[in-house]
């Protein structure tokens, strides 16, 4: 059994960051475990730029913005060991992993920061029709094999879901050479960056259908084609009479992400039904003492950039836990998701807290003209005016100890929106 | 000639429509703040996108990852794209080393995006 102080499960964005933090807290005995055979985690297959606009105010590239992480890593020689799988942690922190070259090994770890990141949703959760034909894959996955071994999943291809990674695979085939039929949303709405939808789709004639589903696929070895038709916006059903039928040989979907919580679980850490993610205090630990979680496994972020922002924080309140600096948790307030709310985190807020923190959700839907509200108990303690809000973008509030002085009797903090759906 | 454009500056994604005599700009409308009309001015004049691919490296079926080192026009996307597949180049590799230089003719540099040993 090893000893560590600080044991951080994943080397991606999120890892990293919170290695980094951690260490430049003063921390020394951290160790990364990493699934993959390099640092790095998604970043590595994300080759479009746009990734470190807030933490390095220039747009890098995927591979680029892990690079700068993994160059401090380096440099401040934080151990990492990669092609080494986490498959199990007790509650009491000791953590089993397995290896190639060193087999079964146990470590015990004073603190545990969870940075697992998610996974895409795949087409057995859909209920689509259609035979297991080849030539379906979740747009992570034909990214992977496109940007990292060079290899071509099809030339013909129909996309579903409007999700950020699907419609950069919709460019990403284009400039392959593939034919990108079109881009297929259930809602009325994308779920995706409207910058994405133009410089990945309209740049190209790639038509956004909205209010559509695939109903049908056809083809038993490969993919043939793809029935799609509308759908009621209100139900989601779709309208019989609408058909269409595409050929062509790929599917790619991009219909969500779902934070990789099985091993959390395992140590007993309360899942959150509205992120799927582990629930926190404001210092970012979970329901289980002395493990901490952060980026996409604790609730799925939009940008890169508030991963390593909330990642660095994981990293220093692990390192203040471990020399016992890290206040009880004693009295909290639950955070509820009031109106047009959903998955706010942190879920949980102390009553004696003394510093500023970040709250962040997602909208329900589209807002304009909207007002985003914080009450303490039921007096409204701060509101923050946005143009607009979408459910492609998260939003992020700052919260200060002085509204919980404004009601010292509440009983919970409830994040809203005031606005009219549009 | 009447174009429409979506801009990118925030997530309103404002609906412009502009009015267009071969280069010359007659009318712009639909923006709600400057970062739009600056938009729709460039989007209109000479549209620029930062052009992101794929390399063949001698050795090995991993690509390397690279990049325009500024946006390139528009309308040279695809060029670009071409001369970066004629290229295959040698390890190791840095990021930010220049692979092609002033590719398709401009003063844009294809550069790596990647760290390959």
């Amino acid at each position: 059994m090893r000893n560590v102080d600080i044991l951080i499960i994943g080397g991606g964005p999120a890892g990293l960051a919170a290695a980094v933090s951690a260490y430049e807290a003063g921390a020394r005995n951290i160790l990364i475990l990493e699934r993959e055979e390099n640092l790095g985690g998604i970043l590595k297959q994300c080759i479009h730029n746009g990734f470190g606009l807030h933490t390095f105010k220039e747009e890098l590239t995927g591979p680029e913005y892990a690079q700068r992480y993994i160059d401090k890593v380096l440099e401040y020689g934080i151990p990492s060991q990669c092609d080494t799988m986490v498959i199990n942690i007790t509650p009491d922190k000791v953590v089993t992993a397995v290896s190639r070259g060193a087999g079964l090994e146990h470590f015990k770890a004073k603190s545990i920061i969870l940075a697992m990141g998610c996974r895409e949703r795949p087409r057995g959760s859909l209920a689509t029709p259609g035979w297991r034909c080849s030539g379906i894959y979740t747009a992570g996955t034909a990214q992977k094999f496109t940007n990292l071994k060079g290899l071509m999943p099809g030339r013909r291809v129909l996309i579903l879901g409007s999700g950020d990674i699907g419609l950069i695979m919709a460019r990403r085939m284009t400039f392959l050479g593939a034919k990108v039929l079109a881009c297929v949303e259930l809602m009325p709405f994308s779920a995706g960056l409207k910058r994405n939808i133009v410089q990945c789709l309209d740049d190209y004639g790639i038509p956004l259908l909205l209010s559509h589903t695939v109903v049908d696929i056809a083809g038993r070895e490969r993919l043939e084609g793809v029935t799609v038709a509308k759908v009621d916006p209100k139900t989601l059903k779709p309208i019989p009479g609408t058909e269409e039928y595409y050929e062509c040989d790929t599917l790619l979907l991009s219909v969500g992400l779902i934070p990789e919580n099985e091993l959390s679980t395992m140590a007993g850490v309360k899942i959150s039904p509205a992120t799927n993610g582990a629930e926190v205090n404001e210092n970012l630990q979970t329901s289980v003492d002395g493990i901490f979680s952060c980026g996409n496994v604790l609730h799925v972020h939009d940008l890169v950039d508030f991963v390593s922002e909330e990642s660095a924080k994981a990293g220093v309140n692990a390192y203040k836990y471990v020399q016992g600096q890290l206040a009880e948790d004693e009295e909290t307030l639950e955070v509820v998701n009031g109106f047009g709310v959903s998955g706010a985190v942190p879920q949980h807020i102390s009553k004696k807290l003394d510093e500023p923190i970040t709250i962040m959700f997602r909208p329900r839907g589209v807002y304009k003209d909207a007002k985003v509200c914080i009450d303490v108990g039921d007096v409204q303690a701060a509101e923050k005016k946005s143009r607009i809000l979408t459910p492609g973008e998260m939003v992020t509030l700052k919260f200060t100890p002085e509204y919980l002085r404004k009601n010292a009797n509440a009983d919970k903090i409830t994040v809203r929106v005031e606005a009219q759906q549009s | 000639m009447i174009k429409e454009i979506t801009c990118i500056g925030c997530p309103m994604g404002c609906r412009i429509t502009a009015e267009v005599d071969g280069d010359r700009i007659l009318s712009i409308e639909g923006y709600t703040c400057n970062i739009g009309k600056k938009y729709a001015q460039e989007e209109l004049t000479l549209p620029t996108r930062m052009v992101t691919a794929l390399m063949k490296v001698y050795g090995t079926t991993q690509p390397l990852s690279v990049k325009t080192s500024r946006p390139i026009e528009k309308s040279k996307i695809f060029d670009c794209l071409k001369e970066i597949s004629r290229h295959t180049v040698m390890r190791p590799i840095h990021i930010g080393e220049v692979l092609i230089k002033n590719v398709c003719g401009t003063p844009v540099d294809i550069i790596a995006t990647k760290e390959l040993e």
